[in-house]
């Protein structure tokens, strides 16, 4: 099946988009060259202090941006003043590229934590609540999977992503209690005091922004990819119920003219009443 | 809103007693898994008593994932949830409806498994205050978001696995504060477990008002 001309122009990406692509793997490439090879090793955690360019802004996409920016889209897409299928794609596009973000911070984070603190895992607070919040919004896609129209569909997922997001600070806090009551101050916050190195820093500030280049640049190829998706489903769906149709047009001379009220032949004019998913 | 929710609350009150599924499946399995917790961390009487309120909570967790579900499922009868939005009732009270009966079936369960605990665990309660204000607050809140989830998932055809996940996580910071408000409550100190319920409060309020607004707009979807 050919798409449409309509659905090709949906193929080119924009210019913008291109631009920021582009940006992101410039910034990102200097953050890495930076990062490797200007940067000195630090005195206490020798060459690991690298991580700091990369873990922290794989954390601040995951925690903050990804999923406050799904917050915001779906919320803008229950209120009914501004609801259109935009928000609900933004809100998907941006949960989808989070969830990545936020396993990438969990991942980095303990490969960090495995040579400076001896284990891979500790019930820290922080740890505890990005781990939480990767299964919560884990909901949120498996939740989007289930096959139903897309107007239900978003606004089924635009509730499930607010409720989430109401329970990122209850977990938080909840979480930060349960530390500080058990075992004492957190560890995490001890990589990041000491005053550090004029050009560290703007490797972690650069380390930000392309990370944050690469965010925009996924979304946005994530929520063409939800346009071109819905468009093809559209696209199958008429294409089909046309070459029903023509079944039934053909079908129905020999089936005797107006004899197809009895209900033998099937009734092929009558278009199908359950299409699609 | 409150006459549709005492209405609403007690339509599925009425059901479960004459069906008695929550008294003869969900409660059955709460106090079974009791036993299996026990088998799980051996007989030793003082490992299991500091266990409890923790093993307490969680059969409690587990059973709300039953209970919403069920409520959800006498709603699935040909056209009920139709019946239901066309017969002009506040989708609000719809949703304290179902909430409260979610809450009371919740409540007796707790007694129930708080009478087994004490037989199987030989653990008692010294401030009682606290543990009935901690289950209170808890037990909003668990109804709350469980039929708040329970409705997002309601009509789906992966609803038994979907809503596990969706309303698990969600429902963590409740058993890590009711357990710790427990503990506080059976073995001291309470000013410890008294601190928790500035978790379990909001958290019960947080959920009641988002239900209240996001209910509406979850019905029509159906």
């Amino acid at each position: 099946m050919s798409i449409s001309e309509k659905t090709a122009a949906v193929v080119r990406r924009p210019r913008w988009l291109r631009v920021v692509g582009a940006l992101a793997l410039v910034s990102t490439a200097a953050t890495v060259w930076l990062g490797l090879w200007v940067t000195p090793p630090d005195a206490v955690q020798k060459n690991l202090v690298r991580l700091v360019y990369l873990h922290p802004p794989i954390a601040w996409v995951a925690l903050y941006l990804a999923f406050g920016l799904s917050a915001l889209a779906s919320l803008l897409y229950l209120w009914r003043r501004t609801r259109s299928m935009f928000w609900d794609r933004l809100a998907a596009s941006s949960v989808e590229v989070g969830v990545v973000f936020n396993a990438l911070t969990l991942a980095t984070g303990m490969i960090w934590g495995r040579p400076t603190w001896g284990v891979w895992w500790t019930w820290d607070a922080r740890l505890t609540s990005t781990a939480l919040l990767l299964v919560l919004f884990l909901g949120y896609l498996a939740l989007r999977r289930v096959p139903a129209d897309p107007e239900v569909r978003a606004r089924r997922c635009a509730v499930a992503a607010l409720v989430a997001f109401v329970d990122v600070p209850i977990v938080h806090f909840s979480v930060i209690w349960w530390q500080t009551l058990h075992q004492g101050a957190t560890v995490l916050n001890a990589n990041l005091s000491p005053t550090i190195h004029g050009s560290m820093a703007w490797t972690l500030l650069l380390g930000f922004i392309a990370l944050t280049l690469v965010f925009v640049w996924m979304v946005g190829v994530r929520y063409q990819i939800e346009v071109l998706a819905d468009r093809t489903g559209a696209e199958r769906l008429e294409v089909s119920l046309a070459e029903r149709w023509a079944e039934g047009e053909l079908e129905s001379p020999s089936a005797g003219g107006n004899g197809h009220g009895n209900g033998t032949t099937g009734s092929p004019v009558r278009p199908p009443t359950r299409v699609g998913q | 809103m409150w006459r549709d929710a005492l209405l609403v609350a007690g339509k599925d009150l009425r059901i479960e007693l004459r069906s008695r599924v929550a008294l003869w499946q969900v409660l059955p399995v709460a106090v079974l898994s009791l036993v299996l917790y026990a088998f799980a961390l051996g007989p030793a009487r003082h490992t299991l008593a500091a266990a409890a309120p923790g093993l307490f909570w969680l059969a409690v967790l587990f059973s709300t994932v039953l209970a919403t579900q069920r409520s959800f499922a006498i709603e699935s009868g040909e056209g009920t949830r139709d019946g239901l939005r066309v017969s002009g009732i506040d989708p609000a009270g719809v949703f304290l409806g179902k909430a409260a009966a979610v809450a009371a079936e919740l409540a007796v369960l707790q007694v129930v498994l708080w009478a087994a605990m004490t037989l199987l665990f030989g653990v008692h309660v010294h401030t009682a205050w606290l543990a009935i204000v901690a289950s209170f607050l808890a037990t909003i809140g668990l109804a709350t978001a469980g039929t708040l989830y329970g409705a997002l998932s309601a009509g789906l055809r992966v609803r038994e696995t979907l809503l596990p996940l969706l309303v698990l996580p969600v429902l963590a910071p409740v058993l890590l504060a009711a357990s710790r408000a427990w503990s506080g409550a059976l073995t001291g100190p309470v000013s410890s477990g008294e601190s928790w319920l500035r978790i379990l409060g909001p958290f019960a309020a947080v959920y009641l008002v988002v239900g209240i607004v996001l209910y509406g707009p979850l019905l029509e979807t159906a």
